[in-house]
């Protein structure tokens, strides 16, 4: 008989070797599932994780890598720390959506007058945007004990139908001939988020991702902040004790991560997405929660996994366009690849031995 | 003038595939599992639902396959949260990803074929919206009123204590998410089978979301799951029905009503539970945690 | 990486694709991004077909790839710019929320031609096509104004945009035409493609007394619909002949093929140039599904009658005396339409009691 026995702290080495395992085993089951659909395994596999970093194309896909990482790699970010402490914010996907609506607000007020105030003024505001959209199960968990998981889910899809509204009524491009969508915000110039660089693909959003991966670390394990956070996650009762009021600790966690996500969403609407659509909500805020688990909520992980799930993105693009694989078999793919780091993410955490039989 | 009861045959149809799949997700919940994955077990049930009937001419078959299929998905979620101990939130999501990919590649062959005709039930509704109303009151009585739906309640309210009474935590959540996909899977193939009739990608287009928040509106109850299920639909039918009488109504902001009014529910209880201690009838204790026995 | 880095990679990647793309026997690669799957079978199902007739047509002389379900914004510009980079010298981008995203990729790639549906923005490299889908309307119209005893017909409209509106007007006047009672119910579903909404929606105007639905969105639901209540539609975008002969008496088919072959050809024998090309009937790329028995002969013939008139260019379907529904004047008798005034259609025409919701 096997049993699980927990590791009392998780293990280092399987922290390295469970992902490559979970890779492979991809590989190979997602290889089978492309042989069986009549495409070529290796080479569909070499263009999802290989061709995208050195293949021909590459010097373009690259930087691209960084554009489609960087939301990930915000959201979750602030989305582990709240994780640690056992706070769930699963509504990231709202607060992007109102980061992203309240920041352009602020850029469409303000057009077409040109000024250097006007796109910090853009991130504060599309960061209190998403702070005030994930205070609110916050304060509700707060004072009536409403369960913020449920909270912020529910938020999600408010804040989409106010995507909608917005895009139909008072975003609308008055220059747009009755089309549905803000105006374009790459198209002015003092509300853009342009690629900073010509070719590396960093965007502010980029930078934006690269200090949040800093900033939690720094937060994490060197202020007492991260200590309450870790504490509150691992024993709440003793926490309490030490002094951590778990109050303004949920209030902080899902600020913060708001705040990420509502960055991530002002960076993205006047940058890459560049207006306010029905269908501003791409699905970061969902991919983040998983990016999160697969980077372990430790932000070297978290900055690894989402350049991994934006590999397969891109890579999966590609092999729509040169072998012609549906986008489906790259979905299916795609989740194989979830399946197997989350199932293999066991084995950091715990170690199979043989139950001693009496 | 709207006749109110023909808003209300209309609702009885549109709120079926939420009712079936949010009435699964409640038991699953009871037994203090999240599954996200609802989105991605309806799509499977509606693809192998649809595949079923065709295949064999009866739509009987077609629900009964739809089940299956819905709960064989079900079972990959169920393989990473009680034996791989994978976060819920995380797994439930990537099974929406998988469901909604794996059902687009296996409909390719079934697309613009037209599906058997169903001969309708009683007052001309489809016997599959009848069924639906009944599961209701069997649900209730499920899990307020047999053994094992105590034991259910009772793995999701505190998993140790039930552990330690000697129940298979395991055991019992896995039996849920395996019904929660048979219900989920039953809800998508009404939308192939029933009302659409045809297999096209994506047709499920977010119902199993709406069946999460009906869950939460619902208090945890079996007839707060009809009473959500009914406001959900019923917004979306009266929008509508408001439309084709000439009224003009703010689709957006009417269509955000429900979910803000979950919101409310959700406070209220949890207010109510929090400042008169009673017990009961809310959120089960363990949801979404994973349980592990240490022996 | 650097500019110069990106810059030299890409120039020398496009020298070596470019240059046998030219030489005798290497085919002309043709690119298409798609908003949808393939398998809609509606509006993406219909360009796909499109792709196909390119391959029949030309054979060795071409090589079409897909990139299929891709979302409106970034990522749209991603793929577009990857089908540049694989060597395709003419990409066709299929939905309207393209647009931004092809001006932004057509800059940098002058060489490649662009093609860009339902869209107003051009450049030297970007030409833009859309089909008179109103010409059809009106013909499914006719039929509907002479098919319907409770005198309501229905419309399921996707979005308020001026393309929609062109086609509510167009069957309304034309039903109008051969039945002076006509009343006409529009229900706005949002969405291009939500069966289970659209069902709700057919269901409603059902409720209302209606028994002809017209739909300008993709599924087949509202025919399956339309079939329990014993009432008639029409099939939307492509023939949607499994619910023949009734509930679906006839269709509205988008035939891009004769578009993409003429274009294509263009290509290959050098005289391609960016233009605005908005065809319709008489060229093949708006088609009526086969009229079925359902219909009555005389019924029939009108409707076939009055398709050859438009097509013959003898009839414009927005031909005055016309007003709009304000009662104000908008065409004077015998006036007829102009297509500025057409692609920026925000009104109703007199005789339809409903507002565009804003």
């Amino acid at each position: 008989m096997i049993r699980l026995v927990p590791r009392a702290e998780a293990s280092a080495a399987w922290q390295f070797a469970t992902p490559l395992l979970a890779v492979l085993a991809t590989m190979l089951t997602g290889g089978l599932l492309f042989a069986v659909m009549g495409y070529d395994p290796v080479a569909a596999i070499r263009t999802i994780f290989w061709d995208p970093l050195f293949g021909m194309a590459s010097s373009y896909s690259r930087p691209q890598l960084l554009v489609k990482a960087a939301p990930l790699i915000l959201i979750a970010s602030g989305l582990a720390i709240g994780f640690r402490a056992g706070i769930w914010n699963i509504g990231a996907e709202g607060q992007y959506i109102i980061g992203g609506i309240t920041g352009a607000a602020v850029a469409l007020a303000a057009y077409p007058s040109e000024g250097m105030w006007i796109f910090p003024a853009m991130v504060i505001a599309g960061a209190m945007g998403g702070w005030a959209w994930g205070m609110i199960p916050a304060l509700l968990r707060n004072w009536f004990g409403a369960s913020e998981i449920l909270v912020s889910l529910m938020l999600v899809y408010v804040a989409e139908r106010v995507a909608a509204w917005m895009a139909f009524g008072p975003m609308k491009n008055p220059e747009g001939f009755g089309f549905p969508g803000s105006r374009n915000l790459q198209q002015y110039p003092a509300a853009a988020n342009p690629e900073l660089i010509a070719g590396t693909g960093a965007h502010w959003g980029v930078v934006a991702a690269a200090a949040a991966v800093l900033v939690t670390w720094f937060l994490m394990s060197r202020h007492i902040r991260g200590f309450h956070i870790r504490a509150a996650g691992l024993a709440p009762r003793a926490a309490r004790f030490a002094g951590v009021r778990p109050g303004t600790l949920v209030a902080f966690c899902l600020g913060l991560s708001g705040a990420f996500a509502g960055m991530a969403g002002l960076f993205e609407v006047a940058g890459p997405a560049g207006q306010i659509t029905d269908s501003f909500g791409s699905g970061y805020g969902f991919t983040a929660i998983i990016v999160a688990f697969l980077g372990r909520l430790n932000p070297v992980g978290i900055l690894l996994a989402g350049l991994l799930l934006a590999l397969t993105y891109i890579g999966g693009e590609l092999a729509q366009l040169t072998l012609q694989l549906p986008a489906a078999t790259v979905q299916v793919f795609q989740g194989m690849l979830l399946f197997f780091l989350l199932g293999f993410d066991l084995l950091t955490r715990f170690r199979i031995a043989r139950r001693i039989t009496a | 003038m709207i006749d109110p009861l023909s808003v209300f045959l209309l609702l009885l149809a549109a709120a079926t595939p939420i009712l079936f799949a949010a009435l699964g997700e409640l038991i699953v919940e009871r037994a203090g599992v999240l599954n996200l994955g609802v989105e991605g077990m309806m799509i499977t049930g509606a693809l192998a639902g649809f595949a079923a009937a065709h295949a064999t001419g009866s739509p009987i078959i077609g629900f009964v396959a739809a089940a299956i299929a819905g709960a064989a998905t079900a079972m990959i979620f169920a393989a990473l949260t009680q034996f791989l101990l994978a976060n819920q939130v995380a797994s439930g999501l990537a099974l929406t990803l998988f469901g909604l990919g794996l059902a687009a590649l296996f409909g390719k062959p079934l697309e613009g074929i037209k599906a058997p005709p169903m001969t309708p039930g009683p007052f001309r509704v489809n016997w599959i919206v009848w069924l639906g109303l009944l599961m209701v009151p069997v649900v209730w009585w499920f899990l307020n009123r047999t053994r094992p739906g105590l034991i259910l309640r009772g793995v999701g309210e505190n998993h140790d204590a039930a552990h330690a009474l000697g129940y298979s935590v395991r055991g019992v959540r896995i039996a849920a998410i395996g019904f929660g996909g048979a219900m989920a899977g039953i809800g998508g193939a009404f939308i192939s089978i029933a009302t659409v009739l045809q297999w096209t990608e994506g047709m499920t287009a977010g119902a199993g979301w709406i069946a999460l928040a009906i869950v939460v509106f619902s208090n945890w109850s079996a007839p707060g799951v009809l009473a959500g299920a009914w406001l959900f639909g019923g917004v979306t039918v009266l929008q509508l029905r408001l439309q084709a009488a000439g009224v003009d109504v703010p689709v957006q902001l009417l269509s955000m009503a429900p979910y803000l009014a979950t919101i409310f529910v959700l406070v209220l209880i949890s207010a109510r539970q929090k400042y008169s201690r009673r017990a009961g009838g809310t959120a089960p204790g363990s949801l979404g945690q994973n349980f592990h026995a240490l022996r | 990486m650097n500019r110069r880095d990106l810059i030299a990679s890409v120039a020398a990647m496009t020298v070596s694709l470019a240059a046998p793309a030219f030489a005798q026997d290497e085919p002309l690669k043709v690119g298409f991004i798609y908003v949808g799957p393939v398998g809609d079978g509606g509006w993406t199902y219909q360009h796909d077909l499109g792709r196909q007739a390119i391959e029949a047509e030309y054979g060795d002389k071409v090589e079409t790839t897909f990139i299929e379900s891709v979302p409106e914004g970034a990522d749209a510009e991603r793929a577009l710019t990857q089908l540049a980079l694989a060597g395709n010298k003419l990409i066709f981008a299929t939905s309207f929320g393209f647009m931004d995203p092809v001006m932004n990729v057509a800059a940098k790639f002058p060489d490649v031609k662009f093609e860009h549906a339902t869209g107003y923005k051009r450049a030297d490299n970007v030409a833009t096509y859309d089909a008179r889908f109103y010409e059809g309307r009106a013909v499914m119209g006719t039929i509907a104004g002479h098919m319907t005893e409770s005198n309501k017909i229905g419309y399921i409209g996707s979005f308020p945009i001026p393309e929609v509106i062109q086609g509510i007007n167009s069957s309304f006047i034309h039903a109008r035409k051969v039945n002076p009672d006509v009343e006409m119910k529009i229900v706005w579903a949002y969405s291009w493609f939500d069966p289970a909404k659209e069902a709700d929606a057919a269901s409603a105007l059902l409720a209302e007394g209606v028994d002809v639905i017209l739909q300008h969105t993709d599924s087949t639901a509202p025919l399956a619909k339309a079939q329990e209540a014993g009432a008639i539609g029409f099939g939307q975008a492509s023939d949607m002949s499994n619910f023949a002969p009734s509930p679906r008496v006839s269709s509205i088919i988008d035939n891009w093929a004769p578009y993409y072959v003429q274009r294509v050809g263009a290509v290959l024998d050098g005289t391609w140039e960016s233009k605005a090309t908005w065809a319709g009937i008489n060229e093949g790329e708006v088609e009526i599904g086969e009229i079925t028995d359902a219909v009555p002969a005389d019924v029939k013939d009108a409707a076939l009658a009055l398709k050859d008139q438009i097509a013959s260019g003898e009839y414009h379907p927005f031909t005055g005396p016309l007003n709009k529904a304000d009662g104000s004047v908008w065409l004077a008798d015998g006036q007829t339409a102009t297509d500025e005034e057409l692609s920026g259609m925000n009104f109703y025409v007199e005789g339809i009691d409903a507002e565009i919701p804003q």
